[in-house]
């Protein structure tokens, strides 16, 4: 009888006790992590907030740019506003279409070959070149040869965006189930068909919101704009020719700046951006979750 | 039976092929065509901008590409405190981001439930969002003169430490390697955090649980199951945040302190590449807008060659993953 209810040598039941305080450490260091990447997170945004809310206004997001030698004028950002929105929108335009075809390319057609292996790979790589590339990459081959631009601009922010476009729409293309396109071919669809019938509506909520991920990132983006803009403090509505300006690029310009006005203008600029972006990035989530008929 | 099957009319394969209408075709040749844009823009980036620079590698040769000297105003131009400063500064982000991101990504993928999984992913999106521009405004106006007292105060408490004291010295101003470090560190912990995720989702269920059932705790089910199968991935993780981190431009302009300098003291004002070239090249010509491109040229080289090996590597261990 004594012998059946001794216990084991070892208990199996519950780990010794320094063992479980070592994971409990570890856990609290992960939750940590997380509290200690918060800090700058909401530092910055409540400076932003803080800094910008007092600035922005319908009048500063219309008015002109004052010349920087009225120290205290805040003036607005105007030429600032509309230059971004022309050159981020004039990117998504070119950037956009070709990334859905390309991403197109590699998920209906290259499937397994070589090539989309290869294209897909590099696509991967060039999200890693670094933006400022991409600016000197236009700036030698378009801004040299046809002077200053939001076109020029533009052309940056879409090398930028592309691969960012491509692996997103590739993402979502593969999660379309063939059975649906096995059923078009069925019916004697032929392949583009399918795919601009079947596949890119089914697959359209998570590609948008792809996309509208890379049009935030691309409209935060000033290295690209520095030289094929050339910041100016005027509004040029004809974003094809003629030097042009955008929000980042005021905002590094004035960040070093020791004028009041200038500083409370960037707060004001960054406060605009990040609503911008934050913007999108809510839409993004809101299509996908609402839109999406496959996926996640 | 038989007849049935033979009512239908009988097309030959090759008739089917045929078939395919001229609009398939061109979309095709379309589709493939924005494929290879890609692959033509990276040769295009190579091949235009080192012709830019020619003139400075021409002017300049080797040792003098790879010297210290940079003086715009003597045609010196050489490139290693830009080299030194992207490498120390890449550095100090990685070794703040690497701990954090794996923190974050471990406790998304092994701790908390979906229901808390989701507003800490919407967090880090959040963090991957804010621009470049706004991190270096906050960075050099509002963190730059807070970090400024920080130093001073651990200066004067090393001061005369052997290693210490060379390392972490009085500092000049709040704006130096290490607080461009400090700003790319946040923005790099969202991709690294995101792609080691990704790699520790591929760990096979049935090791976590084999792991379990021998009584680990979470932690050892970590050591055991998850480290050595996501150990690769999370590798390649890194280097793409380390490339990341070394061709962030603009944050690191604002905040680096603009002074091209070889130092051992990390609170020291330095430079990097791809800072001065966003701060030099509207005033350049000639041989000196050449070395600026020139250094552009180096940093693209550089970060390809980072992510080619890190995405392999991610690839390599993700497929792999999948396949076991």
């Amino acid at each position: 009888m004594a012998a059946t209810t001794q216990q084991p040598a070892v208990d199996l039941r519950e780990p010794p006790s320094w063992r479980r305080t070592k994971n409990r450490i570890m856990t609290v260091l992960m939750v940590l992590a997380l509290l200690i990447i918060m800090v700058p997170l909401v530092f910055v945004l409540y400076t932003v907030i803080s800094k910008g809310a007092g600035i922005i206004s319908g009048q500063f997001l219309t008015a002109a740019i004052p010349p920087n030698v009225l120290p205290g004028n805040i003036g607005g950002m105007g030429p600032a506003v509309v230059g971004t929105l022309e050159i981020t929108a004039l990117a998504s335009v070119i950037a956009i279409p070709l990334g859905v075809l390309g991403a197109i390319y590699l998920n209906e057609y290259g499937k397994k070959n070589v090539l989309a292996k290869i294209i897909g790979f590099m696509a991967d790589v060039m999200t890693g070149v670094p933006s400022i590339v991409m600016g000197l990459f236009i700036f030698s081959i378009w801004t040299l040869h046809f002077g200053f631009s939001g076109l020029g601009g533009a052309f940056a922010l879409a090398c930028l965006m592309l691969p960012l476009v491509i692996r997103s729409s590739q993402e979502m293309l593969s999660l379309v189930p063939d059975a649906l396109r096995e059923g078009s071919y069925a019916l004697g669809a032929s392949r583009a068909r399918v795919t601009v019938t079947v596949v890119l509506p089914t697959a359209i909520g998570g590609i948008v919101s792809g996309c509208l991920l890379a049009v935030a990132r691309a409209a935060g983006e000033t290295a690209p704009l520095l030289f094929t803009i050339l910041t100016v403090s005027s509004t040029n509505s004809n974003v094809f020719s003629g030097p042009d300006t955008a929000l980042p690029a005021q905002i590094f310009a004035n960040a070093t700046s020791p004028y009041n006005g200038a500083q409370a203008r960037a707060w004001g600029a960054a406060l605009t951006l990040i609503v911008i972006a934050f913007i999108l990035l809510v839409g993004a989530r809101i299509i996908t979750a609402r839109f999406t008929r496959v996926g996640r | 039976m038989s007849t049935t099957t033979q009512a239908g009319p009988v097309v030959p394969a090759s008739a089917l092929k045929e078939r395919r209408p001229l609009g398939d075709r061109i979309f095709q040749i379309l589709a493939l065509a924005a494929g290879l844009l890609v692959l033509a823009i990276l040769i295009l980036i190579a091949f235009s901008t080192s012709q830019q620079a020619s003139s400075w590698f021409s002017a300049e040769g080797l040792s003098g590409v790879f010297s210290t000297t940079w003086n715009p105003a003597a045609n010196k131009f050489g490139s290693l405190d830009f080299v030194y400063g992207t490498a120390i500064t890449a550095l100090i982000a990685i070794i703040i981001a690497v701990p954090l991101s794996l923190g974050i990504a471990l406790l998304l993928t092994e701790v908390v439930s979906r229901r808390w999984s989701r507003p800490i992913v919407y967090v880090i999106d959040l963090l991957a969002v804010v621009p470049s521009v706004v991190w270096g405004l906050w960075g050099i106006l509002v963190l730059a003169p807070w970090l400024q007292k920080i130093y001073t105060s651990i200066g004067s408490g090393v001061k005369g430490i052997p290693v210490l004291g060379s390392l972490f010295g009085p500092p000049v101003s709040g704006a130096s390697f290490f607080t461009a470090g400090l700003i790319l560190a946040f923005m790099i912990t969202p991709i690294i955090t995101s792609l080691s995720r990704e790699v520790i989702a591929t760990v096979p269920a049935i090791d976590r649980e084999g792991a379990y059932a021998l009584g680990a705790t979470r932690w050892e089910m970590i050591r055991g199951a998850v480290w050595p199968h996501s150990q690769s991935g999370i590798v390649g993780a890194v280097l793409l945040g380390l490339g990341r981190a070394m061709g962030e431009t603009i944050a690191a302009a604002l905040v680096i302190g603009a002074s091209p300098q070889i130092t051992s003291h990390l609170f020291a004002p330095g430079y990097s590449m791809p800072s001065v070239i966003a701060d030099q090249f509207g005033e350049a010509s000639g041989v000196f807008r050449a070395a600026l491109i020139g250094l552009g040229v180096l940093l693209f080289a550089l970060t390809i060659i980072i992510n080619v090996i890190a995405r392999g590597v991610v690839a390599r261990s993700t497929r792999r993953s999948r396949g076991a």
